[in-house]
């Protein structure tokens, strides 16, 4: 299973599913990760945590920790 | 019957700039009740009976933080006659999410799409007119940093209102899920409200533990709701509020698809995006946030030239309060004959101009931390200051944003609690709050240099090694206190927008910072000119061989000053003769003599460090102050400044310290309970006195805790004290400590967890 974590820098991909529940998922997917979205990965930040995505036209930051519950294509 | 618009809308849509262009300076600021956020209503301009309720920046309704809780309740309950819901024109789809739930309230709602300049000058566009047709709801173009079109927001909000104009909303959910919407509405027709029928149906299947609640249906009911809720869940394989959000979503897709054209290829960078390529770059991102932070940490509290805000402050404290205002007084004062050294004009000098200083004194050093970081705020920056810091603050339980509070406490205490304003989830925010302070601020530099020049010999290791103990005590405050139920769960999580970067409004920037400076004014001040009168009366009245008065005054006396009552008071106060003066007389000294005891297994429990202590709490530079006249230092007969050399008051302190215990003062000082400003300012973000006392109470136990283990411990190490009950008891704190850090700590119920203390709106 490829999650958002482990999606490189400057790669663009298609979720699949969101794993997970309660208020963190709830909360990721009122932020537009929701299925079939594309999500481009931006950049980490400078101490390797937490990553910079943009998705639906603007910019949203996760912690990898969260990213992994993103399954993607 | 006056009309009620409530304006909602996303973090960052520009919400605050409308509202203050609608209502100008008719504002009522507050908080929601139970809750510390904050509550901004106001009257619209030019019309008196019309009033704009400002609703929290949100991104949607539902039921897991404090603000979304906050805006619900209101939207539900108090049902205003009018939405305005502004839309990021630049931004459609998330904001439009909103939107969708907004819609379910059956409320008349008007869409402000504001930046639309923005959108204009990228080159994109927004047809307005089919929005507003696939909607069903008005859309006015606006653009609130110019003022442009906020009139005619208003106007068309005030119409819908009067005709109660819901316009004919589109269908936002597919077929299946329509049906089984459907179904739950028939289900509670009757037992909810008719115009939220749907606004209920949605979240009952959603499982919104808030709503399920407020309804309360008989289990027969629920039952079938949730049948009909695993049916379609199956049917779909997803679970039923991943089904509405992932809808939703769908729906407002389908809708920009044929309203927005986007003039930037996909994958082009913005202006904003180029700006943060470079801002937030792997390798330049932390030495351009260190720069950035040396930036504010110069203008706001160092001791250079391009240091307005100390420039400022010292001009307060020692020209306007320490000259200027005084100098008035006393024209007045004489003009009505009160003369020096009567009751009214020590209360009046002393107590009320003193206090009022001490408070007044923070404010310009304050308002130029509030202006810089308004700037930072507006800009879009300090976003990306949580986004650099994240990874580090949330090892002890804080958050990304803790940073600044820490650096700006570095200065001073009372801007560095406020600056945790800007921490949304209040539980990292209380924390922050809690321990911020524990930070060594400008007014505690002179205690650092007491200890240091007379007992240490000026090393400057004791000015280090007050750092570190102020960071120690954040981080492990921060690892212990998390575990504790009342801060327990998990870090909140970092799911942050990153708002593009943009030009910072004059208005909205001098706005924010006048907000802040004010709210300290208005609510610390109280506090802080009580504690000082407090203070001055303990310290200027006192008992004199039995006759009670203003102890300067009495000691004047020789009548009653004797010589037999020197030889007794020197006694008491375990002095000499030749260092009696008046404040030995007084009642903060038998105050402090009566609770010495207390310090006395820290190793300095006699009365002066205990009523310098105390003084302390006014302003932590008065403990100096007060070494300086209960050592008897006489500035004018040894003709020389106290900040100078020192050398009279130091010998003094030396000769009555042991190192170790010095030091274990200092230690205390350092942590315990910040001065009364800074405490006005805690009461003030807390906005709980249970949590206010909570916050204190641990700093001074943490103080106390930390200088007992110093001197019993550390005395013993370096052979100053011997070995006894209090050897054991440090060395049984320090395995207590150890044992609070590396213990498992609560873990909250999976089911209840929520993103902040929710639970407290309800």
């Amino acid at each position: 299973m490829k999650t958002l974590k482990d999606t490189a820098i400057g790669e663009t991909v298609k979720v699949v599913k969101l794993h997970g529940e309660g208020p963190v998922k709830r909360r990721i997917m009122d932020m537009g990760i929701t299925k079939g979205v594309e999500v481009y990965v931006r950049k980490v930040a400078p101490l390797g945590d937490p990553m910079e995505l943009n998705v639906r036209g603007y910019e949203l930051s996760v912690r990898k920790a969260d990213a992994e519950l993103i399954e993607v294509e | 019957m006056d009309i009620k618009i409530a304006l909602a809308g996303n973090p960052n849509s520009g919400k605050t700039t409308l509202f203050n262009d609608l209502t100008g300076s008719q504002q009522y600021v507050g908080n929601w009740p139970g809750v510390t956020v904050e509550k901004k209503e106001g009257k619209l301009k030019g019309h008196k009976d019309v009033v704009i309720q400002d609703l929290p920046g949100i991104y949607s309704l539902s039921p897991y933080t404090l603000e979304e809780v906050v805006s619900r309740t209101y939207l539900v309950n108090e049902k205003p006659d009018a939405i305005i819901n502004i839309v990021d024109g630049t931004n459609i789809e998330r904001n439009l999410y909103l939107t969708t739930q907004l819609l379910e309230l059956n409320i008349p709602t008007v869409i402000a799409l504001n930046m639309i300049d923005l959108v204009r000058k990228n080159g994109d566009k927004v047809d307005a007119k089919a929005l507003s047709e696939k909607l069903g709801v008005e859309v006015v173009e606006l653009s609130a940093l110019k003022g442009e079109g906020s009139a005619e927001v208003a106007e068309k909000a005030i119409k819908l209102a009067k005709e109660k104009n819901l316009g004919s909303r589109s269908a936002i959910l597919d077929n299946d899920v329509e049906g089984v919407i459907q179904n739950i509405e028939a289900e509670i027709k009757g037992s909810v409200d008719d115009n939220l029928l749907r606004w209920n149906a949605i979240k009952l299947f959603e499982r919104d533990s808030k709503a399920v609640e407020a309804i309360n249906l008989p289990s027969d009911k629920k039952q079938k709701i949730e049948t009909l809720i695993e049916n379609c869940e199956k049917a779909l394989d997803d679970d039923s509020e991943s089904i509405i959000t992932n809808q939703r979503y769908n729906y407002i897709t389908g809708i920009v698809k044929d309203t927005v054209k986007k003039a930037r290829a996909k994958g082009e960078l913005s202006v904003s995006d180029k700006i943060d390529k470079i801002v937030t770059n792997r390798i330049l991102g932390l030495p351009i946030f260190a720069v950035i932070m040396f930036l504010i940490y110069a203008i706001a509290m160092g001791g250079w030239t391009v240091s307005i805000g100390t420039a400022a402050t010292d001009f307060t404290n020692d020209v306007i309060f320490g000259e200027w205002v005084p100098g008035l007084f006393d024209v007045i004062l004489g003009a009505l004959h009160v003369e020096e050294g009567t009751v009214l004009y020590g209360l009046i000098q002393d107590g009320i101009v003193a206090g009022v200083g001490a408070v007044i004194g923070f404010v310009p050093q304050m308002l130029v931390l509030f202006l810089l970081l308004s700037i930072l705020e507006d800009v879009g920056y300090m976003s990306r200051v949580a986004f650099v810091m994240d990874r580090i603050f949330r090892q002890f339980g804080l958050s990304g944003k803790s940073f600044i509070p820490c650096l700006v406490a570095t200065g001073c205490g009372v801007p560095g609690v406020m600056a945790s304003r800007t921490i949304e989830n209040e539980r990292d925010r209380r924390m922050t709050v809690m321990t911020t302070t524990f930070m060594p601020c400008g007014a505690k530099l002179p205690i650092i240099g007491l200890i240091a020049g007379a007992i240490f010999g000026g090393s400057p290791w004791v000015a280090a090694s007050a750092y570190f103990i102020g960071i120690a005590s954040i981080v492990i405050s921060g690892i212990i206190l998390k575990k504790f139920k009342a801060f327990a769960g998990e870090p909140a999580p970092f799911v942050m927008e990153l708002p593009a970067y943009h030009i910072p409004s004059v208005g909205g920037v001098l706005r924010a910072t006048w907000e802040r400076g004010w709210s300290f004014i208005k609510r610390a001040g109280s506090v802080i000119v009580i504690s000082s009168i407090v203070i001055w009366f303990l310290s200027a009245f006192g008992s004199v061989n039995g006759t009670f008065g203003l102890v300067d005054n009495l000691f004047e006396d020789e009548s009653i000053v004797t010589d037999e009552y020197v030889a007794k008071l020197a006694d008491r106060m375990d002095i000499s003769e030749d260092d009696v003066n008046p404040m030995d007389a007084s009642l903060l000294a038998s105050v402090g003599n009566a609770v010495s005891f207390v310090f006395k297994p820290l190793g300095f429990g006699s009365w002066k460090p205990t009523v310098a202590t105390v003084t302390g709490l006014v302003a932590k530079e008065e403990v100096v102050g007060t070494f300086g006249v209960l050592y008897n230092y006489d500035e004018d007969a040894a003709g020389e400044e106290l900040g100078d050399e020192g050398e009279g008051i130091w010998e003094r302190v030396a000769a009555d310290y042991t190192p170790i215990a010095a030091f274990a003062f200092m230690v205390f000082n350092l942590l315990c309970a910040p001065c009364f400003a800074a405490i006005g300012a805690i009461k003030r973000e807390m906005n709980n006195r249970k949590w206010t006392w909570a916050a204190i109470g641990y700093m001074t136990l943490w103080a106390y805790v930390l200088a007992f283990i110093v001197y019993n411990v550390g005395g013993l190490i370096v052979g100053e004290v011997a070995f006894g009950v209090g050897s054991i008891i440090g060395i049984a704190l320090v395995i207590g400590i150890i044992y609070l850090l590396v213990r498992k700590g609560y873990k909250p119920d999976e089911s209840v967890k929520s993103l902040t203390a929710v639970n407290a709106a309800a």
